[in-house]
């Protein structure tokens, strides 16, 4: 078996606020081979992003990693020297980001936003760095790539921007691209056309993807393997038949049951009662029990990430999983 | 652009217009100048005579329409005092007071803006704060006492630094400039920077909370994230941004430091256009403050302008054809 892209290992991310510390990323662990799409769901505040900032070495102060390992293709990343991992951002690993009104700065030109992410790390002339950032608007479906290279980012609707947002972070050709909620912010029809070029392209480059997002039906079509996150934990993982068709962890039910396409017609969308629990001074036990019909006493601890004894990939972390649970073998 | 450019002229002359009617009103209503430009031992008929060849004795109206008139020719009255054309005085002494307002800007660029940006990347370094602390004390300081406190330790105390004039000047096509010459600039070295002050400070300011927004927003993680050096993060993406408001401020205050640059004239005797407005208003010398009033509206009227066409430049999202003035 090849050693996977990238291995994720107990990463702990907290910010050091004044009201006290805010565990974002509490104890997460996942691995992702090369080209493979992992979907990493959850709901606002469950620690997504700053999952993905911390894989990118781009968690702002007051935050920090605190504990963990991070390993792109081996290399440990959590201790990397900061001109290394520049070294790395953009060019080994790229990040989109949700709104693509924002991302693109307003005041620089189109061909010199995407120019200088190639010349940050390949020492080639401005000529062919703009030949490289054309070809990459062509390829994300951007028409007439020539003039709008000569653009500016106002003079773009919403999807073009994201197209552009993923062109660049197309351009150096990275391993790895984390997606975080790069469609929210679009609307339907344009969220499943990016979804499909992202798809397509991403098939075509052998690049992994982690795609984060709040919405279990998106990564029904477009994710090999699914990580569900709650509270700063990841609670389920699997493939995505695994954990959309027979959820094993409560929170994970309760996401699909308030999925509409997914219900009977007719039927009531159940919500998940209560709301996300405040990350600042969160009590040991399952973050979840508060909203939980199966809590007990027993989930008064905090459970571990249990691995299914015949299938290393799958895992819950529930005292009481719904599906029967092969325990590993002792 | 140059639709944009023509509508603004109209409008400054609209604006002009109501302003020379409104400084021609306000001047009327202080003081009668007769009782300080005639000897008090002067009999009736001398008296009378004055103040009909000063053309005190119309009534307000035809005395506006008078200096309406000879305005549109570029006249705009003689000084009763010198006898000479008021605004020949006061572009005579324009270039004193445009050296010192131009050099205390470019202190307070030169200063403000790194200073600012280093607060707004360190603010809670003792560094940043150490800045914002002295930002506030820029911003409470009386300029006339900072000054007096400058002329007290530079050139009482310490005698290393003249307290007033321009010093040597050397002309520059046809204009006399003291920053030139070593005395000249000896003599620049106090009032330049007091009348700087104000402006160091809220050009701090005004850089500071620019960068810290500015590095709250996507488009720099974004930019951190394609891999670019923190240099070309602050000095392209955030510095770019900042600049917006930054460049419109300085334009503004640039206006602003002309008219009050009268206080550092003052304190320095520097032979400036506020200067020479301070002499006139002690001796009621009605066409040179009306003149002086009126060259100030249209220099604000000028830089406005220019500040309206760079910021345009600057912010790609901005037309000037669109939204008129
Ligand atoms: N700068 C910050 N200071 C304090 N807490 C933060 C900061 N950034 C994020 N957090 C906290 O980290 C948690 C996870 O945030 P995030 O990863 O953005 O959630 P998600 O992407 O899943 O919606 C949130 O509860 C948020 O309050
Ligand atoms: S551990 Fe207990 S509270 Fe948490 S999800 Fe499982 S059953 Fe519910
Ligand atoms: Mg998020």
């Amino acid at each position: 078996m090849t050693p996977p892209l990238l291995t994720v290992e107990g990463l702990r991310t907290h910010f050091f606020t004044r009201a006290g510390v805010v565990k974002a990323v509490d104890d997460v662990s996942f691995t992702l081979a090369r080209g493979e799409v992992m979907g990493l769901v959850g709901e606002s505040g469950s620690g997504k992003s700053i999952t993905g900032y911390s894989i990118m070495g781009l968690v702002d102060p007051p935050g920090r990693v605190v504990a963990g390992s991070i390993r792109l293709d081996g290399r440990e990343l959590t201790t990397l020297d900061p001109e290394s991992m520049r070294k790395l951002r953009g060019n080994r690993v790229a990040m989109i980001f949700q709104d693509p009104m924002m991302t693109l700065n307003p005041v620089l030109r189109i061909d010199r936003q995407m120019t200088e992410a190639i010349l940050a790390h390949d020492d080639v002339g401005e000529r062919v760095a703009l030949g490289r950032a054309r070809d990459a608007l062509e390829r994300v479906g951007i028409p007439s790539p020539d003039e709008r290279l000569k653009a500016w980012p106002h003079q773009f609707s919403g999807g073009m921007r994201q197209r552009v947002a993923i062109a660049i972070a197309l351009l150096n050709e990275p391993d790895l691209i984390i997606a975080d909620e790069p469609t929210t912010a679009l609307d339907v029809t344009i969220q499943g056309q990016i979804l499909h070029e992202v798809q397509k392209l991403a098939r075509e480059t052998g690049t992994a993807l982690v795609w984060i997002t709040h919405d279990l039906s998106v990564v029904a079509g477009l994710a090999d393997r699914v990580c569900v996150m709650y509270a700063g934990r990841i609670v389920e993982q699997g493939t995505t038949a695994q954990v959309l068709d027979t959820p094993a962890h409560p929170y994970t039910q309760g996401l699909l049951d308030s999925v509409p396409s997914r219900n009977a017609r007719g039927a009531r969308l159940k919500q998940i009662p209560g709301m996300t629990p405040s990350l600042i001074g969160l009590a040991p036990g399952c973050a979840f029990r508060e909203r939980c019909a199966r809590a007990d006493a027993d989930c008064a601890e905090t459970p571990a990430m249990s691995v299914d004894g015949n299938d290393p990939g799958r895992g819950v972390r529930c005292h009481h999983p719904i599906v029967p649970w092969t325990q590993p073998p002792r | 652009m140059l639709v944009f450019v023509i509508r603004r002229s109209l409008q400054s002359v609209v604006v002009l217009v109501a302003m020379s009617v409104i400084v021609f009103v306000g001047v009327y209503a202080i003081g009668n100048p007769i009782d300080i430009l005639i000897n008090p031992q002067a009999d009736q008929i001398d008296r009378e005579r004055a103040i009909a060849a000063l053309g005190l004795d119309r009534p307000l109206w035809e005395q506006y329409l008078t200096f309406l008139r000879g305005a549109v020719t570029g006249d705009l009255g003689r000084s009763f005092v010198h006898s000479t054309s008021a605004l020949g005085l006061i572009v005579e002494k324009m270039p004193a007071t445009l050296e010192l307002a131009f050099s205390a800007m470019l202190i307070a660029i030169v200063l403000g803006i790194p200073l600012g940006l280093w607060a707004g990347l360190k603010p809670d370094a003792l560094s940043g704060r150490t800045i914002m602390a002295g930002s506030i004390l820029g911003f409470s300081l009386p300029t006339f006492w900072v000054g007096l406190m400058l002329i007290m330790v530079f050139s009482v105390m310490l005698g290393w630094l003249p307290s007033n004039g321009r010093g040597t000047t050397v002309d520059l096509f046809g204009v006399p400039l003291s920053l030139l010459t070593v005395d000249g600039l000896a003599h620049l070295a106090l009032p330049a920077p007091n009348l700087a002050l104000f402006n160091v400070a809220l050009l701090i300011r005004l850089t500071r909370s620019g960068a810290r927004e500015a590095l709250l927003q996507d488009y720099v993680k974004f930019a951190r994230a394609k891999g670019l050096s923190n240099r070309r993060v602050i000095g392209v993406h955030v510095l770019r941004n900042i600049l917006i408001p930054v460049v419109t401020v300085i334009g503004l205050q640039f206006g602003a430091l002309i008219a009050f640059a009268i206080v550092t004239e003052s304190v320095f005797a520097w032979p400036g256009m506020g200067k020479l407005l301070i002499d006139s208003i002690n001796l009621l010398d009605r066409p040179v403050i009306v003149a002086y009033l009126l060259v100030i509206v249209t220099l604000f009227i000028a830089i406005n302008l220019a500040v309206d066409i760079l910021y345009s430049a600057l912010d790609p999202r901005v037309r000037l054809s669109e939204g008129g003035g």
